[in-house]
């Protein structure tokens, strides 16, 4: 139907459009592949995978929030093994494009698994997850410091090779959010991806003790999506040329536009997932939509339009 | 256990309100479903989506289902049986008649069936009774005998509606209150009932305290005890890793998701003290 050309780009690699999965909800695929086929969203993005299997955190882990809601899952997954012999060939098979996102309990560790998936065929880009804020020490959130933040991307990249684009992602909770987003694309990021949850906390009041087992969580969902679209904004203004995969409650097209205009390349469609299987490609499509009816021709053209002059 | 694809059965519809009907605290409601009726069996759930387009609460609520038909009136139908506690749930009991929901299901796993003919006993805390009353005609129609023990706080809160009773050998109640039946906790009447009925597989559901109270007896038995579990829980397809339930493991502790590998699950599998949970992590 459309004379849009709804394709981007994060580095070298092409997308056949913009919306894609968020890291942590939508774990590898096969879950909502009973929803909608996966090759009609932009790419999987899967759950962070570390090096070794993880437990994870106590429950309970959930509590919804308005319009929002906190996790602490504590990075819960299967390790970088079982990841790459079940996970990978299942979405390979599945003709799924891919971005694996990893994780690290130290900067040697992205290195290992960098290394690991250096020659995997299949995968489109690599998203390094330095913001969990799920982790035992806060104080270990490499995002949170330019110099780590710089430390485990530079390791990345040595690691890694050529082909693969690196896709940082930051977190929110800096007071200086384009200072560590400078850092890693100088450390070698090919984009960024923005933004990871916000740390909060909920207590209830009944027991009147913290809600959930980790006491503090990361808030995801609408309620976030205000700070998404100022950090796109600022981060796109700062250094125009990087892609950035944007998201935090992005619920609609409407939404993934919103955040598009402030600067995203593509979008990642996280906890509406939870709300609805088949959130990101209900969100594909009306977004196409969207773009058509406000005259757009390539999708390219929309990226950081409420930067320019009017 | 699971086994095939991952929500092989499971698919996203709007069903229309047919039936709501406040019974007791309860609100018991009949949902028209289509095809989705086909493939429920007693122990699956389904997720519902709560307080309309522009709500503030983003994520589904997971229910029980009390009973599938799959050829009704109004083709094929599921029941519920919901306690309007929370804003969720509270919203969903207020919907008339022919307003649509938001439903996906059936998800996780149902009740297993012994293959051979043996006496079941089926133990429901509260609201917790909903799954069971399928499970019963099930396993009655099997040739099982199947005594049913449901337990609650006080009398009115024990859901035993009048035609799920036709499926039991037998309906024994329990309060903490003492209003109904045996005075005290569920759990204190069920080891002279599992005398008295040569009970040889327990299925449970309710409250977690409920159910790990009914495993320990079941463990002192020796018995099969099948339970289905309660979890916070934020998608109900398996992606959001929230639900999850501690079972024993070769390294220690493994958590599994209560919508996939659940609800109901191996209740010996369980690692039920929370100390040694926390302890493990």
């Amino acid at each position: 139907m459309s004379a849009l050309d709804f394709s981007t780009k994060i580095g070298s690699k092409r997308f056949s459009n913009p919306i894609f999965t968020a890291s942590g909800c939508a774990s590898s695929g096969q879950e909502l592949s009973q929803f909608f086929p996966l090759t009609e969203i932009g790419a999987i993005v899967t759950k962070s995978i570390m090096v070794k299997a993880r437990t994870g955190r106590a429950t309970p882990r959930m509590a919804e929030t308005p319009s929002g809601m906190l996790n602490s899952i504590g990075l819960q997954g299967p390790g970088i093994d079982t990841f790459l012999e079940k996970d990978i060939p299942w979405l390979v098979e599945q003709q799924a494009k891919v971005i694996v996102s990893i994780a690290g309990e130290s900067v040697d560790e992205y290195g290992v698994l960098a290394r690991r998936l250096r020659s995997v065929p299949g995968i489109s880009a690599l998203e390094v997850n330095i913001s969990c804020p799920n982790v035992e020490n806060r104080g270990q959130v490499f995002a949170c410091n330019p110099d780590t933040a710089t430390a485990v991307i530079e390791a990345v990249r040595r690691n890694i090779g050529g082909e693969l684009p690196i896709v940082a992602k930051l977190s929110p909770d800096v007071t200086d959010i384009v200072e560590i987003a400078g850092a890693v694309i100088n450390a070698g990021a090919d984009g960024l991806a923005l933004i990871n949850t916000l740390l909060g906390m909920v207590i209830d009041t009944n027991t009147m003790k913290p809600k959930l087992a980790g006491k503090t969580g990361g808030l995801s969902g609408p309620a976030i999506r205000p700070v998404a679209v100022r950090i796109i904004y600022q981060v796109h203004q700062a250094f125009p040329n990087t892609p950035i995969v944007g998201m935090g409650g992005v619920a609609s097209g409407r939404d993934a536009l919103e955040l598009i205009l402030a600067g995203a390349s593509a979008v990642s469609v996280g906890t509406a997932t939870f709300g609805n299987p088949k959130a990101a490609f209900d969100i594909k499509n009306q977004l196409e939509m969207l773009l058509l009816e406000k005259g757009f021709t390539d999708f390219r053209d929309a990226i950081g339009f409420a930067h320019r002059g009017i | 256990m699971i086994s095939g694809k991952i929500n092989q059965f499971a698919s996203q519809i709007s069903a229309e309100v047919i039936s709501n009907k406040k019974v007791g605290p309860y609100h018991h409601m009949v949902f028209a479903v289509g095809d989705m009726a086909i493939h429920s069996k007693p122990g699956n759930f389904v997720a519902i989506s709560v307080g309309g387009e522009q709500s503030s609460q983003i994520l589904r609520r997971a229910f029980a289902i009390y009973r599938a038909l799959d050829k009704g009136p109004m083709g094929g139908s599921i029941e519920l049986v919901v306690a309007p506690s929370g804003q969720g749930s509270k919203w969903l009991c207020q919907r008339s008649i022919g307003e649509a929901v938001d439903f996906v299901g059936p998800l996780g796993t149902a009740f297993g069936i012994p293959t051979v003919n043996a006496n079941a006993m089926l133990i429901g805390g509260g609201y917790g009774s909903a799954p069971l009353f399928a499970l019963a005609e099930l396993l009655k129609n099997k040739g099982c005998r199947v005594d049913m023990v449901l337990g609650a706080s006080t009398a009115n809160k024990i859901y035993a509606p009048l035609e799920g009773k036709r499926s039991v050998s037998s309906l024994t109640l329990t309060t903490d209150d003492g209003s109904t039946g045996i005075h005290g906790q569920i759990s204190e009447a069920i080891p002279r009932l599992i005398r008295e009925y040569g009970t040889e597989v327990i299925y449970s559901c309710g409250p977690m305290g409920m159910l790990a109270a009914v495993d320990k007896i079941a463990q002192e038995f020796n018995l099969v005890h099948q339970c289905a579990v309660e979890e916070s829980m934020a998608c109900g397809i398996g992606v959001c890793m929230t639900c999850v339930i501690p079972i024993k493991h070769e390294d220690g502790i493994k958590m599994v998701r209560s919508c996939i590998e659940g609800p109901v699950m191996d209740g010996s599998q369980i690692i039920w003290d929370r100390k040694a949970v926390m302890d493990g992590l």
